[in-house]
């Protein structure tokens, strides 16, 4: 079998027995890179060819020695280009980072170090991961390894086209409103938005610090899995890092659905979902109900409240998390600018792209005198009753299903001119980051125009084995789906999908 | 006639706390260093670095806000606050606002017109700045970010004092505290204690606070007597001109002893704090307070009744000895170590005190070893050492903490009281001073007196008196 | 609530004044194109934000911090070492070990 084909999982098992070399893997995935990322620009920088045969021999060496007790020793990997890389360029897709070299590595980056893994290169993404498509990137756009006409989604949209391009096993990367989720559900790949806490923020820039969280991007539910337990745990470095132990996630082989319940928000498959991914989403539900589950609707009457409390929250933070841009310690000066105000102001206005001046901007309102209680005030209340909204569904429900995105990932220069229409797009996934919930988003089928459509599995706070297992459970009675391809396996997805809605919102399954 | 006005004043001072490290990071607070060395990502803001809170703020704080009948916010929480400027490396500073520490609390300070309440409204704990210095040659300013995010406590008084004097008054009962408590050494020099003046004035009989100014930049008690002067001046002339006062910040110019406005249109003075979300709130428990409290050290009030009953010591002597913890502790051991509590005082009453006005030093500075002043104290009991001598070992002690008495030995400042040594010089004396012998015989009483002078004289001071007189005698 | 919320007669929640005084805080110099543009987009989002209002949230306690709550505190113990070289490596602009920027006074 070919490298590039195998799972993450399959390749360190073969790199383990010794049938494949740790340079062989690498250079597999470079040379995709080599060929290919032309076309989809899924990278900003690939490691330095020296420094990475050194980083080879080093883990090679270190398998023969035993050193790694971790399943993805010598597997490579790709870093969303917003989280720290010691000596290499980590620049958040901006003009304002464009030659900054972190002199320290996040800790998420510390543990796939210690765990054997190599890290190939730093994935584009939009400016400072404020973005839904990708486009927002000052080096360029990335584009859908499905077709190429379309977005990859974002901001993760790098790390999700670069696996689902072949040109890395897995990646890194980061979901404030749902980077990694709605990405990965465009790129047709599986992403994972740990319980926020569980993997430290040390070494993230911040955009919106109570709601960003680093995840794993992989080809199947097993491989985020494995990745999601080096990364996880305690940091005394990130104050807001859970104390809890990660607990080990329950042997995959053994998952299933049965008797578990499952939720579904009415309002989630309603008006505003495209008519495919509803279906889509549909079929995945007869599917996990053929395989034991128990589905139910229920109602989530502050959907519509989600987005405006999120962008309220998360723009406030941004525009003081990204006040430490001024040109003094690091990143673009503008060197010509007569005075300390005007080498701020010029410095921000040339080294900030649009999106991200919108959103320092909003920010900056909301927070300032005689607005705070009306939008910031008031949108830490809407959280609250958001959160206990969730916290009922949990009470019945073992996980919560909706789509990752109301859409498949829709065409390249569309979204942009419209800022209000893209914040829309990420009405199912932004909840998750204001409550802290984890939650996977995994293929669950294609559109007529060949585009795949990602399914989201919600699980209570702490509650990733839970949903790790039951992805994994619906991954193997789902129709098989690698890159491109999704035969047939089930036979049950003629039934006509509105039928079966109808029936069960009257509630006679 | 002329109106007469009343000065309302309240104080937001800033103590630096004496921990070994900064607040959110593992850097030391060192005071001097070479620039930036001090510093890693998170105090000079780089980008992903993450603040983490060192728990000795949080006990310094508690106990701050014990020793001046303060409630204590038993769940509370860090805010950001922002403003751009280059001493600030993330451009927010971490602080509270919403849910401070300590408030509501009050101490009584002692003025000319008696005893006195003055109200503490709040105490919060944040993050000190960086230091700017400006460079002539290119003309630009250099930032050095060793003091950044070295911690600090600000203490916020209601509008409660009315002259100069009760604000030093006020600022030197503080000082106490913190110094009493370890929490900091409050050098104004070195910018550990600094105060900022909300001033207002009103004609006297209102009710109504006039509009008040904000003076920053006060590192001294005479730029603070100065600055309370001058902006009072200022603004009862800009009153009775009929012109209006502008609620503004102002810096202090001590050279040029005048205040001037820190307002510029880029300064928008809206610091739109919110909650910090890179820290978890703190929850303080009762077991946590009492913990702290317990183990509060004995205060100036009670160290002074003690210095009363057990080394009989006067009022006046336990009030100047007990005003400095650090001064009090060197006393008390130096009392223990010489074994005499009355001369150990005298000697900090004298000297000590002395030494340190000359020097224009804060008793906080005292550096020389207990043990070192007691060995003098010792060697005078025993005729070692001639008072004048021991005044010479002790400014050397004080300097550079020498050891006494090998310090006299090397410079010849012991006693002698070697018969033999004596007799020599004695009979020196005696055989340049026949007249003299001859006065004595006959009953002059002052020739005796004379004679003993000759010899202390070619003795230089060392003899010791009573083997002189003893010899002198037994040889006429 | 204030009236700057409830503008119903079509008041601009962000007129020249207030755009002037965002600017300030956010430190950003925009052009008049792209000043025009954000005052616009913001109108817009402002005013969908506004559907907030229609939420009763008179009694709700604002949720601050999701997780349960825990003390997290380091010891006070010195970490690090001279750290000069790493700070100053990415500065745009230095002199003797120190950050330089334009004259502050």
């Amino acid at each position: 079998m070919e490298i590039i084909g195998m799972t993450a999982l399959e390749l360190a098992e073969k790199i383990k027995n010794g049938e494949v070399t740790v340079k062989d893997a690498v250079e597999a995935y470079i040379k995709q890179i080599e060929e290919k990322d032309g076309q989809y620009n899924a990278f900003i920088t690939v490691a330095e060819k020296e420094k990475l045969e050194q980083r080879i021999a080093e883990v090679q060496q270190g398998i023969a020695d035993g050193k790694y007790r971790s399943n993805l020793a010598g597997v490579p990997i790709a870093v969303k280009d917003n989280i720290c890389t010691k000596g290499m360029k980590t620049t958040c897709a901006s003009k304002m980072l464009e030659g900054f070299v972190p002199t320290y590595d996040a800790t998420a980056v510390t543990k796939l170090e210690e765990a054997g893994m190599i890290v190939i290169g730093k994935t584009n993404m939009d400016e400072f991961a404020m973005g839904s498509t990708t486009e927002t990137s000052a080096f360029g756009v990335t584009r859908n390894p499905w077709n190429t006409d379309h977005v990859p989604g974002g901001s993760s949209g790098g790390s999700c086209a670069a696996v689902a391009a072949g040109e890395a096993p897995m990646a890194l990367g980061s979901d404030t409103g749902g980077s990694i989720r709605q990405p990965a559900s465009y790129c047709g790949v599986t992403g994972l938005k740990p319980t926020y806490g569980r993997v430290s923020r040390m070494g993230l820039i911040a955009y919106a610090s109570s709601l960003d969280q680093i995840g794993p991007v992989g080809k199947n539910v097993e491989d985020c899995a494995a990745l999601y337990q080096i990364i996880a745990g305690h940091d005394e470095k990130d104050s807001t890092s859970l104390k809890k132990t990660v607990e080990k996630i329950d042997d995959l082989a053994m998952a299933s659905l049965r008797g578990k319940t499952i939720g579904i928000p009415k309002e989630y498959i309603g008006e505003g979902t495209d008519d495919e991914v509803k279906s889509a989403i549909l079929k995945a539900v007869m599917i996990m109900e053929d395989a034991g589950a128990r589905v139910e609707f229920f109602s989530l009457k502050m959907v519509d409240y989600v987005i405006p409390a999120y962008y309220i929250i998360a723009c406030a933070e941004a525009s003081s998390n990204l006040e430490r841009f001024d040109g003094v310690k690091y990143g673009y000066r503008n060197m010509e600018a007569e005075g300390l105000h005007e080498m701020y102001k010029l410095s921000r206005a040339e080294g900030f792209g649009e999106e991200v001046k919108r959103r320092i901007l909003l920010g900056s309102f909301v927070l300032s005198a005689g607005y705070y209680d009306a939008y910031y005030i008031k949108a830490l209340k809407t959280k609250r009753l958001i959160k206990e909204e969730f916290d009922e569904a949990f009470k019945k429900y073992d996980c919560i299903l909706a789509p990752a995105a109301p859409t498949t990932a829709p065409k390249l220069g569309t979204s942009l001119s419209d800022p209000l229409q893209m914040y829309l797009s990420d009405i199912y996934t932004v909840a998750v980051n204001l409550c802290g919930f984890p939650a996977l988003s995994m293929p669950c089928g294609v559109d007529s125009k060949g585009l795949p459509i990602g399914v989201q599995f919600i699980g209570d706070l702490f509650n990733e084995n839970k949903i790790l297992n039951m992805a994994t459970a619906y991954e193997k009675v789902r129709e098989d789906f690698s890159c491109g391809k999704f035969s047939s396996k089930n036979n049950r997805d003629k039934e006509p999908v509105q039928n079966i809605l109808k029936i069960k919102q009257e509630g006679e399954v | 006639m002329a109106k007469q006005y009343e000065t309302v004043i309240g104080l937001e001072v800033h103590v630096e706390l004496a921990t070994k490290t900064k607040i959110f990071c593992g850097c030391s607070t060192r005071f001097g260093g070479a620039v930036n060395s001090h510093t890693c990502p998170v105090c000079t803001g780089m980008p992903g670095a993450l603040p983490v809170l060192n728990k000795k703020v949080v006990k310094f704080a508690i106990a701050l806000g014990k020793a001046t009948n303060c409630t204590i916010t038993q769940y509370c929480r860090f805010d950001r606050k922002n403003y751009f400027y280059p001493d600030n490396p993330q451009n927010y500073q971490i602080s509270q606002l919403y849910l401070p520490i300590c408030r509501d609390g009050h101490i009584d300070v002692e003025t000319s017109n008696g005893t006195k309440t003055i109200r503490i409204h709040e105490m919060h704990m944040e993050e000190d700045a960086g230091k700017l210095i400006h460079d002539n040659y290119e003309d630009c300013s250099l930032v050095d970010y060793n003091r950044s995010g070295v911690p600090l406590i600000e203490i916020v008084s209601e509008p409660d004092m009315r002259t100069a004097d009760e604000v030093i008054a006020y600022l030197e009962k503080l000082r106490m505290i913190c110094q009493y408590l370890g929490v900091s050494d409050c050098k104004l020099q070195e910018g550990s204690m600094r105060a900022d003046v909300n001033l207002s004035v009103r004609e006297i009989g209102s009710e109504k606070l006039g509009t008040r100014t904000e003076m920053k930049n006060l590192n001294s008690f005479k730029a603070i007597l100065h600055a309370i002067e001058g902006e009072r001046e200022r603004q009862i002339e800009l009153l009775e001109s009929g012109r209006e006062i502008i609620q503004e910040t102002r810096r202090w110019d001590d050279n040029k002893e005048a205040s001037f406005t820190m307002r510029s249109k880029e300064d928008a003075k809206d610091y739109r704090y919110f909650p910090e979300p890179d820290l978890q709130p703190i929850l303080i428990s009762d077991q946590w307070i009492d913990e702290i409290k317990a183990k509060q050290p004995e205060f100036q009030p009670e160290k002074a009744e003690r210095y009363k009953e057990e080394y009989g010591l006067s009022d006046y002597d336990t009030d100047i000895l007990t005003q400095n913890r650090h001064m009090a502790d060197m006393f008390e051991e130096t009392a223990k170590l010489c074994g005499n509590p009355k001369k150990a005082a005298n000697w900090f009453m004298g000297e000590v005190l002395r030494t340190l006005k000359d020097k224009a030093m804060d008793p906080e500075e005292l550096t020389f070893s207990p043990k070192n002043l007691a060995a003098i104290i010792k060697a005078m009991d025993e005729g070692k050492i001639n008072q004048g001598n021991a005044q010479k070992v002790f400014a050397q002690v004080f300097i550079s903490d020498v050891e006494p008495l090998a310090y006299m030995e090397e410079h010849g400042l012991m006693m002698v009281s070697d018969a033999g040594a004596i007799e020599k010089v004695v009979d020196e004396v005696l055989a340049e001073n026949e007249g003299v012998i001859a006065d004595y015989h006959n009953g002059k009483d002052k020739a005796f007196g004379f004679l003993v002078g000759q010899v202390m004289k070619k003795m230089k001071g060392k003899g010791d008196p009573a083997k002189v007189n003893e010899v002198l005698k037994g040889k006429l | 609530m204030s009236e700057i919320m409830m503008d119903d007669n079509g008041e601009k929640k962000i007129d020249d004044k207030t755009m002037d005084n965002v600017e300030i805080l956010a430190k950003l110099a925009l052009t008049g194109e792209e000043r025009y543009k954000a005052m616009a987009e913001m109108e817009k989002i402002l005013s969908y934000v506004d559907k907030l209002n229609e939420l009763d949230t008179k009694d709700v306690e604002p949720l601050v911090h999701v997780m349960p709550h825990t003390n997290v505190f380091r010891e006070d113990e010195i970490e690090n070492d001279d750290g000069a070289e790493a700070t100053l490596s990415n500065a745009p602009k230095k002199k003797e070990n120190q950050f330089m920027v334009p004259k502050t006074v």
